[in-house]
């Protein structure tokens, strides 16, 4: 069968992605010269970011290649977002490689193959397309994930992504041969007029929930967030907090939408998935005093979050309630907020952490409030949006849930998440403590009106993390994080209104 | 695009006022200083120009700001003042100024910060006293959380960390169920305009509400009030809190962030579920009144002068929870009345601690002694000030206790009785430590060079006395302002719970307000 053009356009945002992924591969061996190979990497992401909105000026929404895609405003959400996911990596990761003296073309090579992957993911109609889509984000993210392969940390994490990846995207893939054994089909719009009663399907979806369970680092299959997101050079474990999880997400929600019969079965399963994993992260988080790590649990905990707004989805749909839309919207929201305040936090933590990423631990970031007011006050921020506080987008997110979780009736679960809120903000607070309340060497001797304040004030940053300034890409990403953590915190209309449009996910 | 309000002037002013500060150069102290002195009494002055604009004796809001915020779901940015909110804005665009000026020469290190943060503070509590949509009102609740925590934990003294922390956790712990319960009751009404959401419970019109449900959703807010008031036994962070953070901290935090608490239940809690807010009644009472005595006895034991400062807050806002709590006009008007006599006096009675401790870096009460003789203009003002806590007539304490007094004895005998030891008591432990501090023999040597208040001191002193005594002597000028709209909050109370209203008819029928006229 020859592909219409309008199917070559519909996927033509992962075509530029591959595109790119594999000249960089051409050009490792031409230039070693890194500034040009960020700028080949930049205009890659940036152009297939903007091929989605180029597709639906051209051609519209609708399926592609006899409906293993299904290009609507919901995957064009997912692909804007997962691009500016992979923009912002691709500009913090430019200084991180050349601090780290790691190779760029790989590396940037890896990203895109990931962010087509995930790409692929987020607008897949059948089952074994979204399980390539899966396939082409996991491998990459392995590689990425044990890019610093002289660290030990590194390697580690990349093994053991790899090890427990490679059995959940097993289980993933036993769970679709079940559901293809009962109902005869892998696609999603066909499977919703197929015979869903039977012991079997239910296996299968359950297998299928492991799978995508694993992906966004939900307990009970969360064992290895903390340490792969520890392990991974920073700009890839702010890739995969924020992408892959939108990704998997993505598509969890397609399966609700397109297979509104699947959902009641799985309503239990999430509750008690939210509820686990929300505590699971927090409780975990409380008790880190390494930076990163800490910000992986919390990861964790927000995944917990938005599996709040699944079991709301669930809830609505199994009783075939209103306001599943609103739920959607939830979803959405959050992981745009998340993604943004994320990518942010870990591109400070990667940049402070100096050569090696030495300084992560609580300690380091003592007296960063004086020392880099500007940086500390961005990190404060992405901090109180993970917290939920008004006039970040985080808020929003969490309102929203909450709002989803109520209007499902589901009270318990919403006490649930505001007592973890709570936890959450007690660690997120402590590090907003450290960097602004407690004392450095430094203030006790201004404070004294010591003659040695210059030589305290180089002690202290001898101890702390350096004080180099932050090069400009980093510094784009910030402004660009903070910019949006604040509009989305102030004017969530726009977004709210896309989201919320009617025809979201086509059929 | 419309000219901004009045409200929203008074809002957003002191944000600008704050980004105008952070343009300034960190080390330029002096000029950082008097900006926000200029800005804050700006900011004041903008706030009298509210007065004119609050009919008498008419309830309802005024100088109404409506605009639609969010599309989905509908969130308005809606403001508007009544008799009640009008003085607590007054009272906080006051206590700033005050605020700065007790900073004057006390904060030395992040000066700008400070004083940021200070701005930033007023623009959270002023948003909550004129929000009249839910979620704007906790919208600023939340705001308002994290320059008082940065105000405690980078200015405060030896465990500010630790006070900082407890002051984030205890208030979000309530607010974020105050979240759950906002959103809940949205889904019952469909929307999160008070207003609006009152009108229907008055017509009728709203929803059934099962005495569960209003019971759970009374709670999601009374528990976050009560955190932030506080009421017994949810006080344990307030004492940390106010003696950690530094004077100014503490006069902004007892003068009107605790009366955010006590105003969240007059404009949410009563008027909303009424019949919750009833069968609540003696247990509210009951905690108010074990607060009341709880507070003052505790008080009586303090060997730090500014823990005791701090746990009379918790008697005397017990004080103001009975008052609201009895359901009578009279102790209604008492409450409101005693929210600002409260901000005045504690308020005074920190900056007065605050100039001790400037001097001698110390709270205890075992450290001073004799203060009278070398410092005979601050002894003076902080005796004024002192009665004027306790409640001596005249001055401001006196008329807004005995309001509360009267009005709950009318309702409920009983409880008057217990909360009228709250009074004595506080006589007890101001006077034992006044005398401690001020009278004998000066017993510590450094204390006999101890300078007296300097004029700044003075001017401050001066203003807060002239308040007290103005509060104490003229306060029908406050509560003819404010006798429309309490009466209002008890009648929205009577008509969505026609059954109560037959129980009590003296509770409508008092219009008699004899210690006003």
């Amino acid at each position: 069968m020859i592909p219409r053009p309008e199917d070559l356009i519909r996927v033509l945002p992962e075509t530029i992605w591959c595109i790119f992924g594999v000249l960089m591969m051409l050009m490792q061996p031409m230039t070693r010269n890194r500034h040009v190979l960020s700028f080949f990497a930049i205009l890659g992401t940036i152009l297939g970011t903007s091929a989605s909105i180029y597709a639906y000026q051209t051609v519209g929404t609708g399926p592609a290649f006899s409906q293993l895609i299904q290009f609507d405003a919901f995957s064009i959400f997912f692909h804007l977002l997962i691009g500016l996911v992979s923009i912002l990596v691709v500009l913090a990761a430019g200084p991180y490689l050349e601090r780290e003296n790691l190779e760029s073309a790989e590396f940037f090579a890896l990203v895109l193959f990931a962010t087509a992957g995930m790409g692929v993911l987020s607008s897949a109609q059948e089952l074994l397309t979204a399980f390539i889509g899966l396939e082409m984000s996991s491998i990459s993210s392995y590689i990425l994930a044990g890019y610093r392969r002289d660290t030990i940390k590194s390697s580690e994490s990349a093994m053991k992504y790899f090890l427990l990846g490679s059995f959940a995207t097993a289980f993933f893939l036993y769970g679709i041969a079940l559901v293809y054994g009962v109902t005869g089909t892998t696609n999603l719009t066909q499977m919703a007029n197929a015979d869903t009663s039977g012991n079997l399907i239910k296996l299968g979806l359950a297998l299928i929930l492991i799978g995508l369970g694993f992906k966004v680092a939900a307990a009970p299959f969360q064992l290895w967030t903390p340490d792969v997101y520890e392990g991974a050079p920073t700009p890839v474990t702010a890739l995969f907090s924020a992408g892959p999880k939108a990704a998997t997400f993505a598509l969890m929600l397609r399966i609700f939408a397109t297979v509104p019969a699947a959902t009641h079965f799985w309503f239990w399963a999430f509750w008690i998935l939210a509820a686990l994993t929300m505590f699971v992260g927090n409780l975990g988080a409380l008790v880190q005093t390494n930076v990163k790590r800490m910000l992986a649990y919390s990861s964790i905990a927000h995944a917990g979050y938005i599996l709040v707004a699944f079991a709301a989805v669930t809830y609505l749909q199994g009783n075939s309630e209103t306001g599943g839309a609103a739920a959607y919207a939830a979803v959405l929201f959050y992981l745009l907020s998340y993604a943004l305040v994320k990518l942010g936090a870990f591109t400070i933590i990667g940049q402070l952490g100096g050569a090696g990423e030495k300084h992560l631990s609580l300690d380091d970031y003592t007296g960063l409030g004086r020392r880099q007011p500007v940086v500390a006050a961005a990190l404060s921020l992405f901090l109180l949006s993970l917290l939920g506080l008004p006039v970040t987008a985080g808020f929003f997110g969490k309102f929203y849930v909450f709002k989803a979780a109520v209007n499902s009736h589901l009270i318990w679960l919403a006490v649930l998440m505001a007592v973890n809120s709570i936890i959450g903000a007690y660690y997120y607070f402590r590090l907003i403590v450290v960097m602004y309340m407690r004392d450095t060497a430094a203030d006790t001797a201004h404070d004294a009106h010591s003659d040695h304040v210059e030589t305290t004030l180089a002690e202290a940053a001898a101890t702390g993390a350096p004080l180099t300034p932050f090069p400009l890409p980093v510094n784009i990403v910030l402004f660009v994080s903070a910019a949006g953590t604040v509009y989305f915190g102030l004017f969530p209309n726009q977004v709210l209104h896309f989201v919320l449009q009617s025809n979201l996910l086509g059929k | 695009m419309p000219l901004p309000g009045l409200l929203s002037v008074l809002i957003f002013f002191p944000a600008l006022g704050a980004l105008a500060l952070l343009l300034l150069r960190g080390d330029d102290h002096v000029w950082i200083r008097r900006l926000s002195l200029t800005i804050s009494i700006v900011e004041f002055i903008f706030s009298l120009l509210l007065i004119p604009k609050v009919p008498l004796g008419v309830a309802g809001y005024s100088l109404v700001e409506y605009y639609n915020w969010i599309a989905v779901p509908p969130i308005h940015y809606h403001l508007g003042i009544d008799g009640i909110s009008l003085f607590l804005v007054i009272l906080t665009t006051f206590l700033t100024p005050i605020s700065v000026l007790a900073s004057w020469s006390s904060i030395n290190h992040r000066v700008k910060e400070f004083f940021v943060m200070l701005l930033m503070l007023e623009v959270g509590v002023i948003g909550v006293f004129v929000s009249l949509d839910l979620f704007l009102f906790f919208l600023f609740w939340e705001v308002m959380l994290i320059p008082m925590a940065f105000l405690i934990g980078i200015w405060g003294h030896e465990r500010r960390i630790y006070a900082a922390i407890k002051f984030v956790l205890y208030t979000m712990a309530g607010s974020i169920l105050m979240l759950v319960g906002i959103i809940w009751l949205y889904n019952l009404t469909g929307s999160f305009d008070l207003p609006k959401i009152q009108q229907a419970l008055q017509d009728g019109r709203l929803f059934t509400l099962t005495s569960q449900q209003e019971m759970l959703l009374f709670l999601a807010f009374f528990g976050a009030f009560a955190i932030k008031v506080p009421l017994f036994p949810l006080h344990t962070w307030l004492p940390d809190a106010h003696v950690e953070a530094p004077t100014a901290g503490s006069v902004m935090l007892a003068g009107v962030l605790l009366k955010m608490g006590t105003y969240g239940m007059i404009r949410f809690c009563l008027p909303l579920f009424p019949n919750a807010a009833h069968k609540a009644a003696p247990w509210v009472a009951a905690l108010a009144i074990v607060g009341i005595i709880y507070g003052a006895l505790v008080s009586l034991v303090q060997p730090n002068l500014k823990k005791l400062v701090a746990y009379s807050s918790v008697s005397h806002l017990g004080f103001v929870v009975l008052g609201i709590f009895a359901f009578h006009n009279i102790s209604m008007q008492g409450a409101v009345y005693q929210m600002l006599a409260h901000g005045i006096s504690t308020g005074a009675l920190f900056l007065l601690v605050g100039m001790l401790y400037d001097r001698r870096h110390t709270f205890e009460i075992t450290q001073f002694g004799g203060l009278a003789t070398p410092m005979p203009k601050l002894a003076a003002f902080f005796l004024f000030i002192a009665l004027a806590s306790m409640g001596l007539p005249m001055l401001n304490g006196f008329v807004g206790e005995f309001l509360i007094l009267l009005g709950t004895f009318q309702t409920h005998p009983s409880w008057a009785s217990w909360a009228a030891l709250g009074v004595i008591l506080s006589a007890c432990y101001l006077l034992w430590a006044y005398q401690r501090v001020f009278f004998g023999e000066v017993t510590v040597e450094k204390n006999q060079t101890l300078p007296d208040a300097s004029h700044r001191e003075i001017g401050i002193l001066v203003t807060m006395a002239v308040i007290t005594l103005w509060m104490g002597i003229g306060s029908t000028f406050f509560t003819h302002r404010t006798a429309a709209s309490s009466q209002n909050i008890l009648d929205q109370m009577q008509r969505s719970n026609p059954q109560e209203a037959n129980l009590h008819p003296s509770v409508i029928n008092s219009v008699e307000r004899p210690a006003t006229r």
